[in-house]
Order: C-alpha cells, then sequence, then structure tokens
C-alpha cells in the first residue's frame, strides 16, 4: 500500500454474470495495490447484484463502525440506479481489488474518506448499471433506448411496456458497459440528501441481532482468553500452565507470538484458567520506560531543528526583527481508542484454508498477514467483515486478527474466538501520540503577527503502518491540521521532529489535526489575547483568502479556504449569540478548522468552579462539509466527534510504567458519560455551491471542540492551558 | 448441577458453574448475544440486564444468585416504547452499547414515567457511548416518556 495522497486513477468498469444469471457491476481500478489478487480474483466483485426474482444486493466495501456508510454508500448507488431503496438488500463486500478507496490506496476504511471517494464512483456504478438494464430491456423490445425509462426497478418502454430489472437482469449482463455516465444533478435527487432517510442498520441494531464480530459463532467454536506481556512489545519467557490446565473445560494452552492463549468451551472457563497462567515475560527495549524519561526524551528530540514541510518568506529573520515574540508549548498525550467492542476476531485455520470472521476497518490487508502467520496463500484466507462495535482507527490495525490465526492453528486447527478483556484493549492499542507541539509568533508594533514558526516533536504512525510514505523525515499524516495553517501571515517555517518513545502509535481519529490544530487554535486565542481583540474577530481579520496550495494535505482540500473560514466563523458569531455576556464562572471559547475538506467553527460554552471542576454545557457547531449524502447521520457525526473530542481534552492520557500501560478500564481511562455529555449541541450545515464535493465528517469535529473547550476555559478562568487533558490540577497548576 | 431461572418469560436450566457470570451464561450458553461485553467491571453498562425489572450489570452477576428469578434481556423488550423512541430518532451509531443503554432507559421509565434530565444522568451515567450518542439518547427517552 503504497498511495496515499489523492490520486486520479481511470476507472475500469468491468461487468461479469452473477451465479444463477444476473448483473453485477463493479469498477475495477487496476495498479492500485501491488499485494492483492490478481485481477481475476476482481471480476466477481461488484457493487451491485441483480438477480431474476429482482432482488437487488448493494454492496458496502466500507466497515461499518457507527459512521453510517451501511446507508450512505448504497444510497449513493441506488439514487442513480432507481431502485426501491426500502427493499434494496445491503450486503458487506469481501477483500477485492475492485473496493479499494482511492484517497487511500487500500480498501481500507478511515480518513473520513468513504463518501467522499463514493461521491462520483458509486453514482456511476448505478448509472452504468441503469443503462445496461434499460439498453437490455430495449434490446428485447426493438426499440431506441432512449424511448425507455427506469424507475423503482422497473423499465417502461413505449406504449406503457413494462420490463422488472430481475427481468432483464441476465441480458443485462452482456450489454456493452456505457463508457460516458451523465450524472443528474444535485436538484433531481431524490435519495441523498433527504433529511428524513433512515439508517438501514438501525432497526437491527435496536433489536440486539445485529452481528458484532464478538457474535460470532461458528458450528464446534472453542473460546480463546489470553494472556499478553503487559510491557509494550514484550515476549513470553517462560510459563507455567499446570494449574491453568487442570481448569474444567480447558481444551488447549498454547504460546503464540505474542503471549500465551488458554482454549476453552466456554469463554468464562478460558478467562478463569488464563488468570491461573503464570507467565515469566521479557520486557524487552521498554522494561524501564516510564512516563519521565519518556517526556524527558521527547524534551530532548525537539531540541533537533526537525523537517520542513512548509515554509515561507523568512521566519527566523522576521522573528528576530520582531517586536515581541509570544512562544507556547503545548503537551499533548497518548490516548486509546477504546472502542466499546473490545478486539476480538473468529478463526478456523485449517491445513489449506482458513475462514477469519472480524471486526477490521482494513479487511484487504488481513489475507496476507494472516497467510503469513499461519503458511497459507493469501488467496486460501476468506475475510468476513462484521459489524464494528467502533472503530475510531483501532481496527486499522490487524493485529488481533493474526492473533486469532495462530491461536486457531496451534489449537490443533479448531474454530476459535479470541476475546480480548478491556485491559488486554486498552494496554494493548496503538495510541495517539504523544508531543511536544511548540508555536512562537512574532508580532510588529501593532501586534500584527509577521512570522509563525511551528514546531512538533511526536513519534511517527506512518513509520511503522506505511513507512513508504516517510520521505525525508515528513509524515504526511503527522503534519495534517497544521500543513494547511489558514492565517495570513507573510513568514512561516514549520517543522516536524519525528521521535519514537517506544510507546506503539497509531492513527486515531482525526489523527494530527487532534495534536497540531489543537495547539494552533489555542495559540491563535492567545495571539489575539496580546493583541486585545476578541479572539473570534481576530480570527475573522487574520484568515487568508490567499489560494496558497498545501503540499502535504493529503486528506484535506489541498488549498487555502479562507473564503469557507470566513462564512463558518460569521455563522457561528450569530448562531452562538457569541457578543452577549455569560455571567461570572461561564465562559465561551471558539476555534476553526478545515480538515478532510470539511470546515468547522465551534463555539463552546463551560462552567468552572472554583475547583475547577468544568463542565462543557453548550456546543454551537457551524459546518460547510458540501452536500451531505445522509444529513441526519452528518449531524450524528459532529455529536460523536463532540463527545469524542471532549473525551480527550477532558479526562484522556495513557501512561506508561515500567514499560507497562497504567490504564486498564474506563475507571482509570476515563470518557464522557451521559452526565458530563452537553446538554446542548447545535450543529448547523451550510447550504452549498453546485458541484462543491462533499467533505468528510466522521473525524474533524473531535479536532475542533478541543481548543474550543481550552478557550472557553480560559475565558471563564483566565488560566492558559498548555498541558492536556484539562483535569482541575493540569487547570490549577497552569 | 443445573441452574434453572426464566429469561424473557421463558425457563432455561444451564449447567455451569454457579460463578459465572450472568452475562456469559446468557451469550455462549444460550446464544443470546444481544446483552453485550464492555469492561466486565460494571464500569460501561454494555452488559445492562433486568433482574425482577431492576436494571443490573450482568457480568457482575454471578449466575448462582439469579437462580430462581426473572432476568429481561434487549432480545425480550418486545418493541417496547424505548425501542420505537430509539428507531425514530435514529439512535444508535455503531449500536454495541445500544442493548445496554435501551434496558437502562427501559428500567428508568418503568419506575419514573416522565424523568427529568436530572433523572436521565442519575440512571444512565452507568452506560458508557463511546460513539456519542447521549443527545439521541436523552431525546429518545423523552419522546418514549410521551408515547406511554
Ligand atoms: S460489561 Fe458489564 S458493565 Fe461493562
Ligand atoms: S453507539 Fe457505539 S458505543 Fe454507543
Amino acid at each position: 500500500m503504497t498511495n496515499i495522497t489523492n490520486q486520479t486513477r481511470r476507472d475500469f468498469i468491468k461487468t461479469s454474470a452473477v451465479a444463477g444469471g444476473g448483473l453485477a457491476l463493479g469498477f475495477y481500478l487496476p495498479g492500485s495495490v501491488s499485494n492483492v489478487q490478481a485481477a481475476e480474483a476482481a471480476m466477481p466483485n461488484s457493487w451491485v447484484r441483480i438477480t431474476p426474482d429482482n432482488t437487488v444486493t448493494i454492496l458496502v466495501a466500507r466497515s461499518e463502525m457507527g459512521q453510517g456508510v451501511a446507508t450512505s454508500m448504497p444510497l449513493l448507488v441506488a439514487e442513480e440506479l432507481e431502485v426501491d431503496f426500502t427493499k434494496v438488500k445491503i450486503e458487506f463486500a469481501p477483500p477485492g481489488e475492485v473496493y479499494i478507496n482511492s484517497l487511500l490506496g487500500g480498501q481500507l476504511t478511515g480518513g473520513s474518506t468513504s463518501v467522499r471517494d463514493a461521491w462520483e464512483k458509486l453514482r456511476k456504478a448505478g448509472a452504468s448499471a441503469r443503462l445496461m438494464l434499460v439498453a437490455a430491456a430495449a434490446a428485447q423490445w426493438g426499440v431506441p433506448a432512449a424511448q425507455c425509462s427506469a424507475s423503482m426497478g422497473v423499465i417502461t418502454g413505449p406504449g406503457g411496456k413494462k420490463l422488472t430489472y430481475g427481468q432483464v437482469a441476465a441480458a443485462a449482463a452482456t450489454q456493452e458497459v456505457p463508457k460516458d455516465v451523465p450524472l443528474k444533478p444535485v436538484s433531481q435527487f431524490k435519495l441523498v440528501g433527504k433529511a428524513t432517510q433512515k439508517r438501514v442498520d438501525t432497526p437491527a441494531k435496536v433489536r440486539g441481532d445485529s452481528m458484532f464480530g464478538i457474535d460470532t459463532r461458528l458450528p464446534g467454536m472453542l473460546y480463546a482468553a489470553v494472556a499478553m506481556s503487559p510491557v509494550i512489545g514484550g515476549k513470553v519467557a517462560s510459563y507455567d500452565d499446570t494449574r491453568a490446565k487442570a481448569m474444567p473445560g480447558v481444551r488447549a494452552v498454547v504460546q503464540y507470538s505474542r503471549g500465551v492463549a488458554v482454549v476453552a468451551d466456554s469463554y468464562w472457563q478460558a478467562k478463569k484458567a488464563k488468570d491461573l497462567l503464570e507467565v515469566e515475560w521479557d520486557g524487552g527495549a521498554n522494561a524501564g520506560l516510564s512516563m519521565g524519561k519518556l517526556w524527558a526524551g521527547l524534551r530532548t528530540a525537539s531540541k533537533q531543528p526537525g523537517a520542513v514541510f512548509r515554509e515561507s518568506g523568512d521566519a527566523d529573520g522576521a522573528l528576530a526583527g520582531a517586536t515581541k515574540t509570544i512562544t507556547s508549548t503545548y503537551q499533548l498525550p497518548f490516548l486509546s481508542h477504546s472502542p466499546m467492542e473490545p478486539q476480538n476476531t473468529t478463526a478456523h485455520v485449517t491445513a489449506d484454508k482458513a475462514l477469519i470472521i472480524t471486526p477490521t476497518q482494513f479487511q484487504q490487508l488481513i489475507p496476507h498477514v494472516v497467510g503469513g502467520a499461519t503458511g497459507l496463500k493469501p488467496e486460501q484466507v476468506e475475510v468476513r467483515t462484521t459489524y464494528l462495535g467502533g472503530g475510531f482507527g483501532r481496527r486499522v490495525e490487524v493485529d488481533y486478527a493474526i492473533d486469532a490465526a495462530e491461536i486457531s492453528k496451534l489449537a490443533g486447527n479448531v474454530p476459535v474466538k479470541m476475546i480480548w478483556s478491556r485491559e488486554d484493549d486498552m494496554t494493548h492499542d496503538s495510541y495517539r501520540p504523544a508531543g511536544l507541539f511548540t508555536l512562537t509568533a512574532g508580532l510588529d508594533a501593532n501586534n500584527k503577527p509577521v512570522a509563525v514558526r511551528f514546531h512538533s516533536t511526536s513519534p511517527s504512525i506512518s513509520a511503522r503502518l506505511f513507512p513508504s510514505i516517510v520521505k525525508d523525515g515528513i509524515d504526511p499524516f503527522a503534519v495534517e491540521g497544521i500543513d494547511n495553517f489558514p492565517y495570513a501571515v507573510p513568514n512561516l517555517k514549520f517543522t516536524y521532529q519525528m521521535h519514537d518513545t517506544g510507546v506503539t502509535v497509531g492513527y486515531w481519529r482525526a489523527v494530527s489535526h487532534n495534536l497540531n490544530a489543537v495547539a494552533l487554535e489555542c495559540f491563535v486565542d492567545e495571539l489575539a489575547h496580546a493583541a486585545g481583540k476578541d479572539p473570534l474577530q481576530y480570527r475573522l481579520d487574520n484568515v487568508s483568502l490567499g489560494q496558497e496550495k498545501h503540499k502535504w494535505s493529503g486528506l484535506s482540500a489541498g488549498v487555502a479556504v479562507g473564503q469557507r473560514m470566513k462564512v463558518v466563523l460569521e455563522q457561528v458569531r450569530q448562531k452562538s449569540g457569541w457578543d452577549t455576556p455569560l455571567p461570572k464562572g461561564r465562559g465561551r471559547g471558539v476555534a476553526v478548522m478545515e480538515g478532510y475538506n470539511s470546515v468547522i467553527a465551534m463555539v463552546v460554552e463551560v462552567t468552572a468552579s472554583a475547583n475547577f471542576d468544568v463542565s462543557v454545557d453548550r456546543v454551537v457547531a457551524v459546518v460547510d462539509a458540501g452536500p451531505l449524502i445522509h444529513p441526519d447521520q452528518a449531524l450524528a457525526q459532529m455529536q460523536g466527534t463532540i463527545n469524542f473530542g471532549q473525551s480527550a481534552c477532558m479526562y484522556g492520557e495513557i501512561t506508561v510504567k515500567n514499560g507497562a500501560v497504567e490504564q486498564g478500564n474506563f475507571d482509570q481511562y476515563r470518557v464522557v458519560r451521559m452526565n458530563e455529555s452537553p446538554k446542548s449541541i447545535e450543529v448547523h450545515f451550510l447550504p452549498f455551491a453546485e458541484g462543491q464535493p462533499p467533505g468528510g465528517l466522521g473525524e474533524p469535529g473531535t479536532a475542533v471542540v478541543q481548543p474550543a473547550i481550552a478557550n472557553a476555559i480560559f475565558a471563564a478562568t483566565g488560566k492558559r492551558l498548555h498541558r492536556l487533558p484539562f483535569t482541575p490540577e493540569h487547570i490549577r497548576s497552569a | 448441577m443445573a441452574i434453572s431461572f426464566v429469561v424473557n418469560g421463558k425457563s432455561q436450566s444451564v449447567d455451569v458453574a454457579p460463578d459465572t457470570p450472568l452475562l456469559w451464561v446468557l451469550r455462549d450458553t444460550l446464544g443470546m448475544v444481544g446483552t453485550k461485553f464492555g469492561c466486565g467491571k460494571a464500569l460501561c453498562g454494555a452488559c445492562t440486564v433486568h433482574l425482577n425489572g431492576m436494571a443490573i450489570r450482568s457480568c457482575q452477576t454471578p449466575v448462582g444468585s439469579v437462580a430462581g428469578q426473572k432476568v429481561t434481556t434487549v432480545e425480550g423488550l418486545n418493541n417496547n416504547n424505548v425501542q420505537k423512541a430509539w428507531v425514530a430518532l435514529d439512535v444508535p451509531q455503531c449500536g454495541y452499547c445500544q442493548p445496554g443503554q435501551m434496558m437502562s432507559a427501559s428500567a428508568l421509565l418503568a419506575a419514573n414515567r416522565n424523568p427529568s434530565d436530572a433523572d436521565i444522568d442519575a440512571a444512565m451515567s452507568g452506560n458508557i457511548c463511546r460513539c456519542g450518542t447521549y443527545p439521541r439518547i436523552r431525546a429518545a427517552i423523552k419522546a418514549a416518556a410521551k408515547m406511554a
């Protein structure tokens, strides 16, 4: 997987017959991933499957982890296919080259890219299928296709003749794939963008019968509980399983690559026996790692010059000549993803094949890594993606699928469901990187910024996961949220210093926006304060209206969006009542950001007690995300990201002691609960221009809410926060 | 020794160690996987079920202690007003926490026909939703209260 930046490819459409006669249609994107199955393997894949009994199945090639892709992506297909959406069957797609996410270069769910990638592709898939169905009906009637129309799965010809999609599906499969597929203008949408649209997966989720990974059952299945090294990256030195093996129900105790697994007839039997294992661990390089040493390492590394990723003018010269300089360093901790469903996988590995049933964001990688771990070829590995009980980036990792496959094989090729405890999950996460983020601004005599210097020091996620995208010391995912610095300052110099701390780091919802943009939007507030300006007005006054292109903008707009920023700021001023005073002890803060081509401004209101207990009372967001495929779920993503970001900045901190993560469960790693969630979250989506593509919404809100909260705490308490999370202790000592 | 109790109106008899948490008996022994595992320590509420109408955390309830009693799970809510409101407001995102949320909400509404925001906070704060569906859960509880 090498392609991470935007890259346009010619889409190839291929058709093939569905077993039993019918139409299957998919896009084949050649050459995008080097290591996937041969092109033939992509042939039975499709976005749409129509069978003679009029069953229309739409395949979803992204993982449903709550963000609503199981609804939004089929909506795009159905909009052009002209079918009754309430009767459409939805299925999750297997791994296949056809399903590669063009924005990420892999069949991967992440980066708020699902609908951005799908926006044209899936409407074209639907339209192509419709045109082929109509052409088949026209051929059967011997009339020009132009005299036929399609609606609700029925083709109507001259004189009111009718054929259903099912009746012509087999013939349609042999039709030529249309080359130029015209798409409806947005104004004619019947399904996409409708406020009343419901999620397709809600009824089953409310009945309690949607199948998550952890709910998988196979005939003869056993259960595995595991012991893994408390020290990050540690290995088993030796173990004694005498007591564990004597426990009822235990079928096997096996040592696998990173631990010891107890396999038993039920999970509880496996877990109880696992607790009796006596394992000696070899902690390895991390054995002595603790936070003091870790932060000292980051501080030392931060003295390095780093790699320049954005530069204009002469920042060092302008800083030297500035009337005044302001410097702040923000310290952000490691964070755990902690989705509600702990990691798990059901695996059945036999001599010549493997079945892997798992909640994953990266199904395409699993055949390769499981094949590698079990001695099978990738094509011998079948992967089934279940519903995901949350993902947030944790399930881009495939570690737990490998573990389960190894355990299944070692336990005698039996089907095994491996379930991690919450503690396993929290202590074996790939954490949001910790880091130090230093901003320095040079101000002229009128307190106008003439130079900004940004220097970050943090571990690189991509250096482990996708090393080929890390070049000249720059991880594109480490500079997002700051490479697109949106303010008009003539002299800029931005640098990134990569520094591995020994703690495994991973992509965490909104990734480095949660680091860089958080630091930046806190800092901009400090600049506004120094200038004696209202922080919202200050942003309006300083937003760049230029057309700068952003070199490392990967998943962002790629170009300055100052005008869009001004609009969201002006709107949020109005909608939040920014200019009305709040009583003592309460405060309002603002932040703005472009990420994933969505531009979001938020105003947050907090109340701070005398002891610096902070409650987040109200959040007002104005969002320019272009066309919304599923407006109610766009709202849900904003509500969700606001809560997720609040958890991070108010409570989130993972620490290590002697190489082991100290937080094991939700008592030690606190997340927002009902009583802490803002009583009022108002989200206003802006109208969009025809032709404006959709922005991503699964992530950016997470990063915007955090500095808005910090700035609101400043307004309420006068305490300028440089260290997250915003606990009473950190506020008091600020 | 078999342990007998009633689940969703049906008598069940299971032959497991009495210290086995009710959660795993429901999920593994009885195959009723609607009740979820989230933390195993009574910290998240994903495993919430009703014991004689009261919301309890099944991960911390040994099955031996429910012998002869009545357990209700999400599979036994029978499309109640809470479920109707959950569907009407499209509450779930990933959905994993929602069986537990609905069990807590149903118990709340059974005891309090018209809960205030403070009542909702008190009854629901044991249930974590990592996806952040709290605004909709609150609205759906109020909507369900109006249906009664
Ligand atoms: S699993 Fe029982 S409260 Fe979390
Ligand atoms: S809906 Fe995902 S945890 Fe609540």
